[in-house]
């Protein structure tokens, strides 16, 4: 390239005669641009003094000394903050990507009862003190991210592996809270602890499958007991109902037997005393009845006289009879 | 005049000079000491804001006023047990004597690289004489069982120091070395703690094994279940269908009983009635039994012919 480009080319009468004025007006642009500033609507603004704390101010315009002798720092005190634990979110929206490649140190932990224990969790918190925040403790997030990590697992450390995987998921939660808010306290670091989230709680993967073999007979249990109930109730119930029938077959047979003994007593009664006033004759009577109601109804009727040669060895029953179509 | 006018330029160069020279700004964050030839004068410089000294004579040597950190390095330390893990732990600190830390430490970096030495030994020297189960747990608290199987393998086993206690008193050990830096640590925390790597397979081992006993358990618990309720149901069935039937039988006992109980009060009034009930009865027989496949030879004696006989 070349010089041509960069010289400039000005009139130095001008320059003399403009000077002061052009002195005066970047001193004014620069005054300007050093004391306005803009403080966010989640922000509030902590002026230093030469060094020394003067005063926070609130979202907004504000101004203050320029040319370096006020300084403002802008901490995001209405936002939540959020620190990621064994996983870094790479990609927020609606659909987040994750990563946890890398974390597997951060989230592996003892348990008490000596076993090992994934937990991946958020700390969301807020600087409620930004003057402590600022100034109290130097590298306050990274202290905040060392602090989780200690509370979180002096927790696990007093909990089976079952209990942070299962029941004890939102106490361990809440106890990691209160011990971080403690300690947050104790450090002044001017952060108020909103909630510890626990995320995914598994098992280190090599003892995954066992853990799900664990779960698959804890199926398997209920299925097994399940079906035996399903037969039971398949059967039992049906098994009822038939005894139901046979008593209640009983009972009609006992109610048939009983009624039809007191209906023939009945009747019999009847007759013997319609009988007693005439033994004889009705007992003839009755024979004849029957007899001719009998009868007709017979095939063969050989009649025989005393007084008569004995047919019957020459009776050939079979021939003789004709039986009624 | 000429003259007059470089000699002021200079006085007031000069003046500059030794008026910027003269004072130092003091941050929120900052403490400082004022040295002259090296050696330290006066008391450490506090307060924030615009600080005073001498020009040229007095230099400032300043110092951060926060609480710092201290972060240990990965140590692989045998636990009293001889159980091998990782321990990673951090501290706070802080600068409490500017002067005497300047005497003995001269910088941060420096500090750090005493508290390594300090705060690595001491946690060694405390993981070493301490149980691993006491560096993990922290009180005796009893665990919350949800099934009754899992007792066997939920267990916490109790601990007589814990991990405060060390913490405790790795913080307090290496605060009585640290008297004399101007330094003193203000909490000792264990970070990580993990299994070494072969170890690490052993627990997995273990942590396997556990689960399939329970597994096995959960199985042949099921197995078990399945087959006392496959038992229940014969034994319930044999119950329903045997009391069914005792009971019917009773009923139509008690039923026949009661028609005989009938039929004897009215067939066996006397002599006659029971005369009567044998005639009836014959006859109601040969009514059924009679049909026309019967044959029958008739006397004419009998009582039917009786009177056919005589008009013979």
């Amino acid at each position: 390239m070349s010089e041509k480009n960069y010289e400039i080319n000005i009139n130095p009468d001008w320059i003399k005669k403009y000077l002061g004025k052009i002195v005066v007006g970047l001193f004014l642009l620069i005054a300007i641009i050093s004391s306005v500033r803009t403080v966010g609507p989640e922000e509030e603004g902590v002026v230093v003094q030469l060094g020394e704390y003067n005063r926070t101010v609130p979202p907004g315009l504000n101004f203050m000394l320029p040319f370096g002798i006020e300084k403002m720092f802008k901490i995001p005190v209405q936002r939540q903050l959020k620190q990621e634990f064994g996983f870094r979110t790479t990609n927020a929206g609606r659909s987040s990507d994750y990563v946890k490649a890398g974390y597997g140190d951060e989230s592996m932990m003892l348990t008490g009862d000596l076993n090992l224990t994934d937990v991946e969790w958020v700390v969301q918190y807020r600087i409620t003190d930004s003057f402590k925040y600022l100034f109290k403790v130097r590298n306050a997030d990274k202290t905040l991210r060392d602090m989780s990590e200690s509370a979180m697992r002096k927790v696990v450390g007093d909990r089976t592996v079952n209990e942070v995987l299962t029941v004890g998921r939102q106490e361990v939660a809440s106890s990691v809270e209160a011990l971080l808010q403690t300690m947050c306290d104790e450090y002044e670091n001017g952060i108020r602890i909103d909630q510890v989230v626990l995320q995914d709680v598994n098992p280190p993967e090599p003892v995954k499958p066992s853990f799900n073999a664990v779960n698959q007979a804890q199926q398997e249990r209920e299925t097994l007991i399940n079906q035996a109930e399903a037969e039971y109730n398949r059967v039992i119930p049906r098994a009822r109902g038939e005894a139901e029938e046979t008593i209640q077959l009983a009972e009609a047979f006992a109610l048939n037997r009983v009624n039809r003994s007191i209906g023939e007593a009945e009747r019999f009664n009847a007759l013997f005393e319609a009988y007693m006033k005439a033994p004889e004759v009705t007992k003839q009577r009755i024979y004849l009845e029957t007899m001719e109601k009998i009868l007709p109804q017979m095939g063969n009727k050989i009649i025989v006289d005393e007084k008569g040669n004995n047919v019957l060895p020459l009776l050939n029953i079979d021939k003789v009879k004709t039986p009624k179509q | 005049m000429k003259k007059n006018r470089i000699g002021y330029i200079v006085l007031g160069a000069i003046l500059a000079i030794l008026l910027f020279n003269s004072y130092f700004i003091l941050d929120e964050t900052q403490q400082a000491i004022v040295t002259q030839f090296g050696k330290p004068v006066g008391e450490p410089r506090t307060s924030p804001g615009i600080n005073f000294k001498t020009p040229f004579l007095h230099k400032v040597q300043f110092f951060d006023k926060r609480y710092l950190e201290w972060d240990g390095d990965k140590n692989q330390v045998p636990t009293k047990d001889k159980k091998f893990i990782f321990v990673d732990t951090y501290a706070r600190w802080e600068i409490t004597n500017p002067l005497q830390f300047f005497i003995r430490l001269r910088d941060e970096r420096s500090a750090q690289s005493r508290l390594d030495d300090i705060l690595d030994g001491e946690t060694r020297n405390a993981i070493a004489s301490h149980d691993l189960l006491d560096i993990v747990r922290s009180t005796n608290r009893d665990p919350e069982i949800t099934e009754d199987f899992m007792e066997q393998i939920e267990i916490l086993e109790d601990i007589s120091v814990g991990r405060d206690k060390i913490e405790q008193i790795v913080l307090k050990k290496a605060n009585e070395r640290t008297t004399d830096l101007g330094v003193r640590i203000l909490d000792f925390r264990f970070k990580r703690m993990n299994y070494v790597d072969e170890v690490r397979d052993r627990v997995y081992e273990r942590m396997i094994s556990e689960r399939n006993r329970i597994a096995d358990q959960f199985r042949s618990e099921g197995q078990g279940r399945a087959s006392s309720i496959q038992g229940n149901k014969e034994r319930d069935l044999a119950q329903i269908q045997s009391e069914a039937f005792k009971e019917a039988e009773e009923i139509k006992g008690k039923a026949d009983a009661e028609a005989t109980n009938i039929y004897a009060a009215a067939y066996n009034k006397n002599r006659q009635s029971i005369e009567l009930y044998k005639f009836l009865r014959t006859m109601e027989s040969f009514e059924k039994s009679m049909d026309e496949n019967t044959s029958i030879v008739l006397s004419t004696d009998s009582e039917f012919f009786k009177y056919l006989r005589k008009l013979n």
